[in-house]
């Protein structure tokens, strides 16, 4: 780690204040550990913790914000989180360890970085560290790598569970900075590397993340979180599915649902989500909608099985949902 | 040794466990000696080439900084001598830290930064740049395997394997025949506290050193010959070890630099390495064996070839027993094995719980499940219908193998006759069941060893011998011996371990600690027993009573007999009457010339038969372990409760190599990439089930002073085959590389 200033702000204008490599720090949990590593190099850390963005509230259409500062765990067990969007509760009760979760706060959690073997270790070529310096994780151990959403400069899942949850659920995320704020769809807000990999979201320098609005979910019982790992805790996706299914006499009236673990971002296609509008639930429609969503999926050297793995992993996510019989995150038995 | 059993045998918990929960327990990277300087390593990001320039004025420039130590302008010691040679090492040329410029491994420290925080040591590091001449290297194990030899010097503990009857011809007429080759991953032992050494530099000159070993007596060694120190100069304290694994057993780089900084810099100096520098020296090796079995329509075993190469480093010859196992433990008239080294240039593979056998017995007893199935019989009869009563490679009596009893009770436990045999029969709702099980087989060592045992003024038994507690409970286990031994309740007992200076006692490690440091214990306990009563007998104001042969040690104090048996004595009184201010006695425990003869007429090895269940979801590649049964045939058990904690965290780690645990080496650079926590998957709670662990009645005078066997490793022994081969039984596939993952 390398020396840093360090200040502790109490307005907002104070901390967007637009500086030079400067660093918001949250929770921490992963801020620090990657100045730890090398990876990141602030010369100015921001505490942003004693703005006030640690409330979970309605909103006037039915809907819920949730604050950056509010932790991933006391998200999970709010009960209004539990009672309107248990899809999130679940995706978030997926992630990490209860210890990460009782740190990571929301904002932090939008905001995380890949867990790329390359990226974490300065020894390593690595264009979203460095820009331009290449990307080493190309022909080399790319098990964990994302085969949508890639480019020549990079190929780095995006890792979160809760920001699949919150794709899935269409949330919007609220933005303060230097001019002000604005609002931004949280299917829009990570970017895909292109050729600028190291610019992960569209957050720009001094802005912060204030709070995350879920609009109305009316899927009931039929949604679903459905995480494959290489371990049954504390491991980051291979796969996970977030489904949220808007049920009308059998039918799908519409449905939504993103990927997490394949992609460079939460995984969305629209068109893969419109393939359900209307259609009663059956093992050709699901097979078609993972296919949509696989399109143009791209493997490197490691990382094939997760092609085809994730087709099965969305058709099973899907039944579960279409059934109202979502994953529970602690009996590990799949249904 | 006739033992009766009061302490011995008993369920004590740790007598460490309160010292370890409430920080008081010391380990290596916490003495905190005034003064002391923090060393932080750099590492080379290079397999193979020469260092060509080292820029350190940005890192010299960190406030705290005070020294950066490279080959350049490190001092002159003996290790970097062409003479010198490493007592600790395996064969080949030792690896010496900051020796030249020369790199042969990536990861290998090229600098340490000393500063007065360990901030400005970490800060200054990152700021530490090298500039490379890169030479060709390579890192991958294929390509080694064309290059695998045999070492013209071979490992002292390596046991070539012993041929017998004429197995390709057998292999060529049986009928029922398979064949198939096996792969281990290599995994890193990355025990909870990561290596580190704190150097006290004494005020005559001399060094203490904290170091995480499971040895102190061969750092010790080590460091003096490194250092061109007589041994009373260095002194190696390890009280506390927090697990190793075998990751202790060879001095780790930080011993020798922060040592030789504390001699230039002739200040307290504190080296410790990160999660990622853990993945920088020793690690389990990766492996092949390539496995043919034939059996005739009987089920009976006729043929067994087994060929496996371990990988290795360019400059030293790590070998392992993985080829020799089937050959002791099952009846086979014709077996044969062959076992190569293949190099990387990579630092050098070394042992890891088990050595060997956790990885050749694991892959053959998946081999094993093969024909067991090809032949179309229960995989437990196969083995009881192959089962050995000597050890087949050595043509041996064994001491003892309760194995029989170990298969029957575990099979019992588990429920194993109600397995259909038939892959993927048994279901539970999406999921196939898979019932597994396998045997396990590891040595059962014994190693001189030398404890003291004193009693003081205050009426305490104190015990001391070099011995390392890494985690094991063998403080527990040797209050217990002693207890026994000498007649003293547990909390009047305290053991001292961890000291180069403490009596004699061999690394800590092939699960030979606790029946060789317990039987010097109990030698040394009966000696000062003997002395005690013999100092009364001479004493004149000794109660009468106390002088003569009928007097007992018991409870702590001396009691008369028969007539006298309402008088007694404490042991502080006793002591006083003496005349004395403490009574001493020293003993060293040896085979014995029984033992020795037994030694080379007998073979002698624990035994195991671990059972599993799995459940598997075919569509989405899940596989949960839901049972694991082990029955192990251990000899005497010193104390069933941290025995069986030996075996669950064994099994635990074995259920690791089974499903996740991986070092993923780049071979374009020789690194490992996934050097942490997060992307090394040891298994979490999620991935254990409740653990079943049956010890087997297995009385055995034979196999060393106290009948002890040993159980640190058995536990990794048949264990991970076990789940594998209930993979199969669930899904009808076969696995044949370790670990099995999603999408495998
Ligand atoms: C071992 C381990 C395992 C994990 N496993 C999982 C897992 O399985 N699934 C999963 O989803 N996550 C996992 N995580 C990641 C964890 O969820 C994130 O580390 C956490 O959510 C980050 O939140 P934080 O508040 O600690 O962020 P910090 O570390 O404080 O910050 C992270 C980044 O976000 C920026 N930031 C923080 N808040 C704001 C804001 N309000 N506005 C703008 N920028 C901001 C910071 O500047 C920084 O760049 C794991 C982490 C660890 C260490
Ligand atoms: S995949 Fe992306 S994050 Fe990983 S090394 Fe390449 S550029 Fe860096």
């Amino acid at each position: 780690m390398r020396s840093f200033s360090y200040s502790r702000p109490t307005t907002f204008d104070e901390a967007c204040r637009n500086a030079e490599h400067t660093r918001f720090l949250a929770g921490g949990t992963n801020l620090i550990d990657l100045m730890k590593s090398d990876v990141e190099r602030p010369t100015h850390v921001i505490d942003i913790g004693s703005l006030p963005m640690r409330d979970i509230a309605d909103r006037p259409d039915g809907g819920l914000r949730l604050g950056a500062l509010v932790t991933n765990a006391d998200t999970a067990a709010h009960p209004l989180v539990i009672d309107r969007y248990p899809l999130l509760a679940s995706a978030i009760l997926a992630g990490a360890s209860p210890q990460i979760r009782n740190m990571a706060t929301n904002g932090g959690n939008l905001n995380q970085r890949t867990r790329c073997h390359y990226f974490y270790d300065p020894a390593m070529a690595c264009n979203k560290r460095s820009p331009d310096t290449g990307c080493a994780a190309r022909g080399g151990r790319n098990r964990i790598m994302a085969v949508l959403g890639t480019s020549d400069a990079c190929i780095a899942t995006f890792p979160s569970d809760m920001c699949i949850a919150l794709a899935a659920l269409n949330a919007t995320v609220n933005l303060h900075g230097p001019d002000g704020g604005r609002t931004v769809g949280v299917r829009d807000y990570h970017r895909l590397p292109g050729d600028m990999p190291w610019r992960d979201n569209i957050l720009q320098p001094g802005e912060i993340v204030t709070s995350i609005d879920l609009p109305p979910a009316p899927f009931g019982p039929h949604h679903t979180y459905l995480k494959i790992r290489d371990r049954l805790s504390f491991a980051f996706a291979i796969v996970s599915v977030a489904v949220g299914l808007h049920m009308e006499d059998g039918r799908i009236a519409c449905g939504s649902i993103a990927l997490g673990g394949v992609g460079t971002k939460p995984w969305c296609v629209p068109e893969a989500e419109a393939l359900l509008d209307g259609r009663p639930p059956s093992h050709s429609l699901f097979r078609d909608v993972a296919e949509r969503l696989l399109h143009g999926a791209v493997a490197d050297r490691d990382n094939a099985a997760k092609i085809r793995l994730a087709p099965r992993v969305i058709e099973r996510a899907l039944w579960q949902a279409a059934a109202g019989t979502p994953q529970s995150q602690t009996d590990k038995t799949i249904r | 040794m006739n033992v009766i059993s009061t302490h011995i045998g008993q369920p004590v918990s740790r007598i460490d466990g309160v010292a370890k929960v409430t920080g008081q327990a010391k380990y290596a990277a916490e003495p905190h000696p005034p003064g002391m300087l923090y060393g932080v390593v750099v590492n080379s990001p290079i397999a193979h080439g020469r260092i060509e320039t080292i820029h350190d004025t940005g890192a010299r420039q960190v406030p705290g900084v005070i020294e950066i130590m490279t080959h350049l302008n490190r001092p002159h010691a003996a290790l970097f001598e062409k003479s010198y040679m490493d007592g600790l090492g395996v064969p080949g040329a030792p690896y010496r830290p900051l020796h030249d410029g020369e790199i042969h491994f990536n990861g290998q420290p090229v600098a340490v930064v000393f500063a007065e925080t360990f901030e400005a040591a970490r800060e200054a590091a990152m700021l530490v740049r090298v500039d490379y001449e890169r030479w060709p290297h390579n890192a991958n194990f294929e390509v080694a395997l064309h290059q695998k030899y045999m070492p013209s010097k071979t490992r002292s503990n390596y046991v070539p394997p012993k041929p017998r009857g004429d197995a390709a011809a057998a292999y060529a007429l049986s009928a029922v025949k398979t064949e198939g080759r096996y792969h281990l991953a290599p995994e890193h032992h990355n025990p909870m506290e990561m290596h580190a050494t704190t150097v006290i530099v004494e005020d005559d000159g001399t060094f203490t050193v904290w170091d995480k070993t499971q040895g102190p007596q061969a750092v010790q060694a080590y460091l003096a010959s490194a250092l061109s120190l007589s041994k009373d100069q260095v002194r190696v304290r390890n009280p506390y070890v927090g697990g190793a694994f075998g990751s202790g057993l060879r001095a780790v780089y930080n011993v020798f630099l922060a040592t030789l900084a504390a001699k230039m810099l002739k200040r307290a100096v504190r080296v410790t390495l990160t999660r990622p520098q853990m993945f920088t020296h020793a690690f389990r090796p990766e492996a092949v064996m390539d496995i043919a079995l034939g059996a005739s329509r009987d089920s009976t075993l006729q043929s067994m070839i087994v060929k496996g190469v371990t990988d290795t480093s360019r400059f030293e010859h790590n070998m392992e027993n993985i080829v020799i196992w089937g050959l002791i433990n099952y009846r086979c008239p014709n077996a044969t094995a062959d076992y190569k080294v293949a190099p990387r240039d990579t630092y050098t593979s070394s042992d890891m719980r088990a050595p060997g056998a956790a990885t050749g017995v694991n892959l053959l007893e998946m081999a094993i499940d093969e024909m067991a199935y090809a032949c179309g019989m229960d995989p437990l009869a196969f083995r009881l219908h192959n089962y050995s009563d000597i050890d087949a490679m050595h043509d041996m009596p064994l001491t003892s193998k309760a194995l029989r009893d170990a298969m029957a009770q575990g099979a019992q436990h588990f429920g194993w006759h109600d397995r259909s045999m038939i892959p993927g029969s048994m279901r539970d709702g999406r999921e196939l069941v898979g019932w597994g099980m396998a045997t396990g087989i590891w040595d059962a060592m014994f190693s001189p060893t030398s404890a003291r045992a004193r009693l003081g003024q205050d009426g305490r038994l104190h015990i001391a011998t070099a011995a390392s507690d890494i985690g094991t409970g063998t403080y527990t286990i040797l209050a217990q011996t002693a207890a026994e031994a000498f007649g003293m309740p547990l909390d009047r007992i305290d053991i001292e371990l961890g000291d180069s200076a403490l009596p004699e006692c061999p690394t800590e490690g092939g699960s030979w600690t606790a029946a060789s440091a317990g039987a010097a214990v109990w030698l040394a306990c009966h000696s000062l027993r003997t002395k005690l009563f013999a100092a009364l007998a001479r004493c004149k104001n000794a109660p009468s009573w106390a002088r003569q042969d009928s007097v007992k040690l018991e409870g702590g104090a001396l009691h008369g007999m028969n007539e006298n048996a309402q008088d007694s004595l404490s042991l502080s009184d006793a002591l006083s009457l003496t005349g004395q201010d403490v009574l001493e006695a020293e003993e060293t425990a040896k085979p014995g010339l029984r033992g020795k003869i037994s030694q080379m007429r007998k073979a002698r090895f624990t035994h195991s038969a671990v059972f599993c269940e799995v459940r598997v979801d075919p569509e989405l590649d899940t596989v949960r372990v839901t049972r694991l049964v082990n029955a192990v045939a251990a000899g005497r058990i010193m104390n069933p409760k941290t025995a069986a904690s030996q075996i669950r965290g064994a099994m635990v780690m074995a259920t690791g190599m089974a499903l996740h645990e991986e070092s993923l080496m780049d071979e374009r650079v020789g690194r490992f990439m996934n050097h942490n926590f997060a992307e090394y998957h040891i298994p979490a709670h999620a991935d254990i089930p409740d653990m079943d662990v049956l010890f087997v009645n297995e009385h055995d005078d034979e196999v060393s002073p106290l009948g002890v066997k040993g159980i640190g490793e058995i536990g990794m022994c048949g264990t991970a085959a076990a789940i594998a081969n209930a993979i199969f039984h669930a899904t009808g596939r076969r696995y044949r590389n370790l670990p099995i993952m999603p999408g495998a």
